[in-house]
């Protein structure tokens, strides 16, 4: 065999290095997080103010053309009992003990609504190989064009909160999730689900004031009764209510990278199924990673010119024993 | 030494031939309904799981069995071990049937897959996504594949002198089509791994880490080495030719350095992430963690002693230990430590099984047409 030691250590040292400076996550390189547009529009939903009436439910199927979604087969009306395909929006219960007393961890209930996030930096936005997510540059809702998706539903796996759905009793499926009513928006009106909220639980309007309708709420002393707007942020309207016992964190705010529907509630963030979440979100993690080891594609370069180096000599030096 | 390489010959269709093709038949037949009625109408997946077997088993697992010919790829030209070089034919055939059916079966999985054209258009194109690394890496050394193919089979057209030139004429590229050949398997095996880092807390963090890309590359190549090895073995025993058996134990001598230095690592991951203690809380999770690694552990306990290396049986055992750890692994990390919240489980339902055995079925019968029609196997020396 005509291969030295030296020679063979010579390949393993350097191709190990190449390897290596391909594959070691340097975070030196890492992708800023994304910060918050400034004109982004989004939701506050405040659990306590919520009383699980369902209207912003009908409104959602109403305005986004859904068709009802039959929990099983015996049923008459549209009663889901998760997000699906059909249903982009859903309010669900938790309830503990005697379940009597509003907005309690112990013995008490809380409602919750599920729907898309409409995150600041998007996991799915991240993950879609053709851009059929795409997060508006203005508004930042988070857009599906079925005309481009591949329905690869890697969407699917990376969000953290399994909002995209897939339609799979159908032989030309789609991705389907709340846009934020995107379509309401461009003629000047606003999110179906907070125009009929009764509440004022579900309000509509510029994230950065419902950021700070939030931390109102949470500064109001509970038990004293206060004026909470109806429908949109900046509306007029008001309801005079008794302040919850608010848990004293706004969830969206940093969480996953933070979103724009944030939420307010009366219980633990844990029991109503929201994810506990670091505050890098998870398309920065994924790219710094993607990015450090494919970063202008240089280290490929690097490697396939050491590679065809190394496949030249040896070929014509063919070794034979 | 002349090597040379020569076609087995026989019959084509043969019994064990017919039961493939009807396997493959069956699952030609699924495959329409899937296409008729949707993916539902087939498969257990479901919103939590979108992705089951046809992802874990035919892309993730199938590729890395087809690794065979990147990783003594890397043996012969990268570190000039020509004496692999009878083996490298038959690997990278391996390699063809396994990647282009894992490209088959993307094609089944893929809802929307009339828009598929749009991967190749750059404006459509998100560099950001790791899935488009992927599935570009994939589509070009599927192409590459095709082409470390070719000069075997134009060689099994000897009297025919066009396909001679044509040989010479691609032989003059061979550098740059196994460098090319060598740089894919790196990238994509790794960005498989990289897939499930945006998934975040829902892979439990004994499989969730930063490593993602390096334990899914390190198992590839220790897995295409181990399928070297395993297929070499099966076929002098289907085909009643003489063992391997020197060279064979040399390369399991490469195997334990790779598998003790993936051990090392993986471990060393968990004490440094400080998840250790995931390992013995007796659920699903940590006994299939310890099935894995236990797999890993015993080939490498067999691949350690130069012994057992030259013994035949426990080369099998051992490369079989490590197939079944690398696809257990694979299966791990995008299936079993998946987790998407309360109330989702997947289990594949039958129709999707069988579409999977179908594939595997096409790709034996693929194999077994081009072993003895073409030269792809060392001559035998007759004493």
């Amino acid at each position: 065999m005509g291969l030295s030691r030296r020679d063979f250590l010579k390949t393993a040292v350097g191709g190990g290095i190449m390897l290596a400076s391909n594959l070691t996550p340097a975070p030196a390189a890492a992708r800023e997080p994304k910060a918050r547009l400034p004109e982004a529009v989004g939701i506050l939903y405040d659990a306590t103010l919520c009383i699980g009436c369902k209207a912003c439910m009908t409104a959602c199927k109403e305005f986004n053309h859904l068709p009802p979604d039959h929990s099983h087969p015996g049923s008459l009306w549209d009663d889901p009992v998760d997000l699906s395909a059909k249903t982009y929006n859903i309010v669900k219960l938790y309830k503990q003990g005697t379940g009597k007393h509003k907005d309690q961890e112990v013995d008490g209930y809380s409602f919750i609504r599920r729907f898309c996030m409409h995150c600041v930096d998007p996991a799915c936005t991240s993950a879609c190989p053709v851009s059929a997510l795409t997060k508006d540059p203005t508004t930042g809702v988070v857009r599906y064009n079925k005309d481009v998706c591949i329905g690869c539903r890697y969407c699917q796996i990376a969000c953290p909160f399994n909002i995209p759905k897939f339609q799979w009793d159908t032989a030309f499926p789609q991705i389907k999730k709340c846009q934020l009513c995107d379509h309401r928006l461009i003629r000047g009106g606003y999110a179906a689900c907070c125009e009929f909220c009764p509440n004022g639980a579900s309000l509509f309007g510029p994230v950065q004031e419902l950021r700070k309708e939030a931390q109102r709420r949470l500064a109001l002393p509970p038990g004293s009764t206060a004026a909470f707007p109806l429908h949109r942020v900046d509306s007029g309207e008001f309801l005079y209510k008794t302040v919850a016992r608010y848990q004293s964190y706004v969830y969206g705010e940093k969480d996953g990278g933070g979103s724009q529907v944030i939420i307010l509630a009366g219980v633990p963030y844990t029991h109503l199924g929201l994810p506990t979440l670091p505050d890098e979100s998870g398309a920065s993690s994924s790219e710094t990673l993607m990015h450090t080891l494919y970063k202008g594609m240089i280290g490929p370069y690097v490697l396939l010119g050491g590679l065809f180096y190394l496949v030249y000599t040896n070929t014509s030096k063919k070794d034979l024993p | 030494m002349a090597e040379t390489s020569t076609p087995l010959g026989g019959k084509i269709v043969t019994k064990p031939f017919m039961v493939l093709a009807a396997l493959a038949a069956m699952a030609g037949l699924l495959i329409i309904y899937r296409y008729l009625y949707g993916l539902g109408a087939v498969t257990n997946l479901s919103d939590g799981y979108p992705w089951g077997i046809w992802i874990t088993y035919d892309v993730l697992v199938g590729t890395a069995l087809g690794c065979g010919g990147y990783a003594m790829a890397v043996l012969v030209y990268i570190f000039n071990r020509w004496e692999y070089h009878p083996l490298v034919r038959s690997a990278v055939l391996t390699s063809v049937f396994g990647y282009t059916l894992a490209a088959v079966a993307i094609f089944l999985d893929i809802g929307r897959y009339w828009n598929g054209y749009n991967l190749f258009l750059p404006w459509h194109v998100n560099f950001n996504s790791v899935l488009v690394e992927v599935a570009l890496c994939i589509a070009a050394y599927v192409l590459v594949l095709w082409l470390e193919l070719t000069p075997t089979v134009l060689e099994g057209h000897p009297q025919s002198a066009k396909a001679q030139t044509n040989r010479d004429r691609l032989e003059r590229w061979l550098p740059i089509i196994v460098a090319l050949g060598i740089l894919l398997p790196t990238m994509h095996q790794s960005s498989l791994g990289t897939l499930m880092i945006i998934a975040g807390h829902k892979l439990s963090p004994l499989w969730q880490t930063q490593l993602l890309p390096l334990f899914f590359l390190l198992s590839a190549i220790i897995m295409g080495y181990a399928v070297t090895v395993f297929e070499s073995l099966l076929s002098s025993l289907a085909f009643r030719r003489p063992f391997e058996t020197p060279l064979l134990a040399r390369i399991s001598g490469v195997m334990a350095w790779l598998v003790g230095l993936y051990l090392v690592l993986r471990f060393g991951d968990l004490a440094f992430r400080g998840e250790l203690s995931l390992i013995f809380q007796g659920n699903l999770n940590s006994l299939m963690f310890l099935l894995e690694n236990y797999l890993f552990l015993q080939a490498l306990l067999i691949l350690m002693s130069p012994g057992r290396r030259a013994h035949l049986r426990w080369l099998f055992v051992a490369a079989g230990c490590l197939l079944l750890a690398g696809s257990l692994y694979r299966f791990n990390a995008f299936l079993i430590g998946y987790n998407p919240g309360p109330g989702w489980s997947y289990f594949p339902a039958l129709p999707e099984i069988l579409i999977t055995l179908g594939i595997v079925a096409l790709e034996l019968m693929g194999y077994l047409y081009f072993v003895k029609r073409y030269p792809v196997l060392p001559q035998v020396e007759h004493a």
